[in-house]
């Protein structure tokens, strides 16, 4: 991998009490002994990376899942600690963990926080039990209350909320509820996903018709909601579904989609180094057994450029035309100006010296970034 | 061989009934090839045949029979194909020889086909005689099959071989009766030669091969011929017999023999079937009869899914056509498809063949326009087009009136149907002409039908509607006046040529609403609503309206998304590169297609 002005760090924890219906994350319900033999494997991988990238730069690490509380939190201490012995890991980095109510007690979260975990991602999705129930989540509002207190109460001053609108039996009138909920308790952050019915996973043979979901304008009423709603509470959407008070946007996921590179360990976790994305594999017992490798993808100019704009246009600040060319050596124009124009002229975008998506556009994103690949 | 000792004829069935099977062991036990040679089915060797469980090209072998009163005898058995669209073929096939075994099913009777085919052998004149098939099935009733051919066919059956084709159960019965039943053939091998031809293929090294009956005369190498229809004149390079899916050359072929022909000749349209070979230099009086230019009947517009494959569906038009000189076709453009092919065809299934050739051994993505026949527009200056594509329809105002062909059709199922079928026929704008028991539970009804009411989705319907028990067969009237329109589509405003048709002015209502609600589900939602109309005239009878698109997003896409969301993108992007673009609606290619496809409500 080459080296760059700062990398960022993703961890996956595959490990979960419970795997919800809609989820197609790779995540296992395991014991404490795979806990273990998982988190010895990825410290020795933390070590392996670092032999081969050497002590570079690290601006922001995620923990994510599965599960990351389910684990005990000593692993997690452990892995910081690790990361930190090993790679420059700057002081003022963002430093997350995701957590779900039940797991996350106020003693495994005062250990995160010790451990320089600085900020936490909860995952609510709804306020409504019912609703709850229906995802197959395990906790209820009034457990995710707790947690919430007790983060605070831990010492997190930077926290997100996840929600999710499209729910089977969701409606108008229930989901402000909850966003009106959410609001009250003013997290940092708020993540608004509209649910995704993923093949390969339970709510796929249930719902992969489309039946007993929201309808189409049902769900996007709901998502304009979210824009106004959290906007008169003083959010501003960012992202196609991101959504923060000023100054706190997420930044390890703002690389993302700005093309920083990244290291990821565990398994099924992506790299990128700035040339090529790797995809580790998802077999827990090969990586167990410290088979860390990765399939890779060699991306030509074409490919970082669709990236380039299919990343970029998901952010509300959308691209810079000076950023494309200090990046490729080329006039976006020239490169894309059909598309540009056309999707202007269909009133999807704006092209200025920013491109960015208008609310119509965002509506249809597949549509236009389609026209980049 | 002397001529007392050639036994030239055909086998004739239903489809299902045995035929191939029963080829299959008389070719077995006859000394010709071992088992081992043996392919499942010797006469069928086209794949697509075989799948089908039909025979489209007629094939011959000769095969050799040593007889209990301990006489060799020539077999020569023509085959002939089973399907009502090669009708003409089968009629020259039959010509070819002197007799016919009529191969019945024991357990499933007399069909309409059956019939058709039957009759077809009576009037060339050749003897019929029954066989009974797969007497082995726990369902079989022989005797009741027996009475059914006396009483209905009204030929002698009580002496007729019961066998199993399958298990090969008294074949030998029926090599004997070969010999006995079907008369030798009676030509002059020193009069002019005059040899009808009964199929030809082309063969790359050879050129065509043309299949004869030899009536009278001989032919053999450097003979210059003429083909008597055609006009063709060629100098023979080779003549000789059908092994079983071989040729073996001889020194000649004389009056009463079948075999092959080959003079060099390029084209198979310069030896149409049903045309007579005679000696150039010693012409004979008179071509033998029956001589048919071979017409298409079905019509319709064969584009390449992907335009830069033009070059390719021409290569394997013309490559088909070699072998296949029913099939017409010339180049015609679409504003919604581009470049593509009207194409000619003896039938819908002659269609559905040649659409699947092209895909599977040419490996070609079609898209196709809907079927229709050839109507004669009589306009009002006095000229008559005969019309095969809607878009070259005149203006109504230039149009005195028009004619549509029709058919008789028999239609042969078991009482129990008869309403059904009957207003299934009646729906067709069919006019009922008769109806007669066959036997206490069956019916032959006939009537006369449209034929662009049967090239949709009549056999379908048919079978539906009589639980896959109603068999159906049926020939050219002639044209008669009717009320036709054109029914067009419009895609959010604008004229879709490719999707025009003619239709009888009282179904063009009910045909243009199943179209647009057959659209509205094939195209996709795009920025903006898309009214979808059918149209007659300038006026619309039918709408339906494809909701603008709202929402296309994924909600989700970090580190370990990204290659994935690429490639869905991709993807996206790839399916909308497939579409065809009218104004400024994009419309995938199985639009095009299910529109062939309105199925019975």
């Amino acid at each position: 991998m080459k080296s760059s002005d700062g990398y960022e760090i993703y961890v996956h924890i595959p490990f979960c009490v419970r795997k919800c219906d809609y989820c197609d994350f790779v995540s296992f319900a395991c014991g404490a002994d795979v806990h273990k033999m998982y988190f010895d494997a990825l410290l020795r991988q933390t070590d392996e990376t670092a032999e081969t990238v050497g002590r570079v730069p690290v601006v922001s690490v995620f923990i994510g899942g599965g599960t990351p509380t389910v684990p005990d939190a000593r692993y997690i201490e452990a892995v910081l600690c690790k990361l930190k012995e090993k790679f420059d890991v700057s002081p003022d980095a963002e430093i997350t963990i995701e957590a779900n109510p039940n797991s996350a007690s106020v003693e495994k979260l005062k250990v995160y926080r010790d451990a320089g975990v600085n900020r936490l991602s909860i995952g609510l999705q709804s306020s409504e039990d019912s609703e709850l129930k229906m995802l197959s989540r395990l906790h209820n509002y009034e457990e995710f209350l707790e947690t919430y207190r007790d983060a605070r109460e831990a010492g997190f001053d930077n926290i997100n909320i996840d929600i999710m609108s499209a729910i089977p039996g969701q409606t108008i009138e229930s989901y402000r509820r909850t966003l009106e909920r959410v609001v009250e308790l003013n997290p940092e952050h708020i993540s608004a996903y509209s649910l995704i019915v993923e093949e390969g996973t339970p709510f796929y043979e249930r719902y992969k018709d489309g039946k007993g979901l929201p309808d189409e304008d049902t769900e996007r009423e709901m998502y304009y909601l979210t824009k106004q709603l959290l906007h008169e509470h003083g959010y501003e959407r960012y992202e196609i579904s991101n959504y923060s008070k000023p100054g706190r946007e997420c930044r390890h996921n703002l690389g993302y989609w700005t093309r920083v590179p990244y290291l990821g360990f565990g398994i099924a976790a992506a790299s990128f180094d700035g040339e090529k994305r790797y995809q580790a594999h998802s077999d827990l017992k090969r990586f167990c057994d410290g088979d860390f490798s990765a399939e890779t993808e060699t991306l030509s100019e074409t490919d970082a450029m669709a990236e380039f704009m299919f990343l970029g246009l998901r952010l509300v600040r959308g691209i810079s035309k000076a950023d494309f060319k200090k990046a490729f050596g080329r006039d976006i124009d020239e490169v894309y100006g059909e598309q540009l124009n056309k999707l202007a002229e269909e009133g999807l975008l704006v092209n200025d010296e920013r491109v960015m998506l208008t609310d119509k556009g965002m509506d249809v994103a597949n549509y236009c970034m389609s026209e980049f690949v | 061989m002397n001529q007392d000792h050639i036994r030239n004829f055909c086998i004739i069935a239903h489809i299902d009934h045995g035929k191939s099977t029963l080829a299959d062991r008389i070719i077995e036990m006859t000394g010709l090839l071992t088992s081992r040679e043996m392919q499942a089915q010797v006469l069928d060797n086209m794949d697509l045949e075989r799948e089908r469980g039909i025979t489209i090209k007629a094939q011959a072998v000769r095969t050799v029979y040593k007889a209990k009163n301990g006489e060799e005898y020539i077999f020569n058995l023509i085959d002939t194909p089973g399907h009502v669209d090669f009708n003409y073929e089968v009629s020259r096939s039959l010509a070819a020889c002197d007799g016919a075994i009529l191969v019945v099913d024991a357990a499933q009777g007399i069909e309409a086909q059956t019939l058709a085919n039957v009759y077809l052998a009576l009037d060339h004149d050749l003897d019929v005689f029954p066989v009974i098939n797969k007497i082995d099935l726990p369902s079989a009733e022989p005797e009741k099959v027996i009475n059914e051919i006396e009483d209905i066919i009204g030929i002698e059956a009580q002496d007729a071989p019961l066998i199993s084709a399958k298990n090969g159960i008294n074949i030998d019965q029926v090599l004997e009766a070969i010999v006995e039943k079907v008369p030798a053939p009676t030509g002059d091998a020193n009069a002019p030669l005059q040899a009808l031809i009964f199929d030809s293929l082309y063969d790359s090294y050879k050129g065509v091969i043309a299949f004869v009956r030899i009536k009278n005369g001989t032919v053999k190498k450097g003979v210059p011929i003429k083909m008597m229809a055609t006009g063709a004149t060629a100098e023979v390079v080779e003549v000789g017999y059908f092994g079983a899916g071989q040729f073996i050359p001889c020194d000649e072929l004389s009056a009463g023999m079948v075999g092959y022909i080959t003079a060099s000749i390029k084209n198979v349209r310069d030896t149409a079937v049903g045309d007579t070979i005679t000696n150039a230099e010693n012409p004979c009086a008179e071509p033998l009869p029956g001589y048919k230019k071979v017409q298409s009947m079905v019509y319709c517009g064969v584009y390449p899914a992907d335009g830069a494959k033009y070059p390719d569906l021409r290569d394997a038009l013309e490559k088909l056509q070699l072998n296949d000189a029913s099939l017409f076709y010339e180049p015609e453009t679409s504003i919604a498809l581009g470049f593509g092919f009207r194409c000619g065809f003896l039938g819908l299934l002659h269609l559905e063949i040649i659409q699947e050739r092209l895909e599977r051994e040419y490996n070609l993505d079609l898209v196709t326009t809907a079927p229709g026949v050839i109507y004669k527009v009589h306009k009002t200056n006095g000229e008559m087009i005969e019309l095969t594509n809607p878009t070259n329809l005149p203006d109504p105002s230039q149009i005195e009136y028009m004619e549509e062909p029709i058919v008789n059709a028999e239609i042969m199922v078991s009482k129990d149907y008869v309403g059904s079928i009957m207003e299934l026929c009646q729906q067709r704008r069919g006019r009922y002409v008769s109806m007669e028991y066959m036997e206490e539970t069956r019916a032959l009804i006939k009537y006369e039908l449209p034929l662009n009411e049967i090239i949709y989705d009549f056999f379908d319907a048919l079978k539906s509607r009589s639980r896959g028990y109603a068999s159906f067969d049926y020939e050219l009237k002639g044209y008669e006046k009717a009320e036709m329109v054109k029914l067009d589509i419009l895609i959010n405003r604008e004229e879709v040529d490719a999707l025009s048709f003619i239709v009888h002015k009282d179904s063009a209502y009910e045909r243009g609403r199943r179209m647009c609600e057959k659209l509205k589900d094939e195209i996709p939602r795009h920025l903006f609503e898309i009214p979808i109309q059918a149209a007659v005239g300038g006026k619309v009878i039918a709408r339906e309206t494809v909701k603008a698109m709202r929402k296309d997003v994924l909600a989700k896409c970090y580190g370990g998304d990204i290659s994935r969301k690429k490639k869905l993108l991709e993807k996206q992007k790839e399916g909308k590169k497939r579409m065809r673009q009218v104004g400024n609606v994009e419309i995938p290619q199985s639009a095009f297609m299910s529109v062939l496809k309105l199925d019975e409500e």
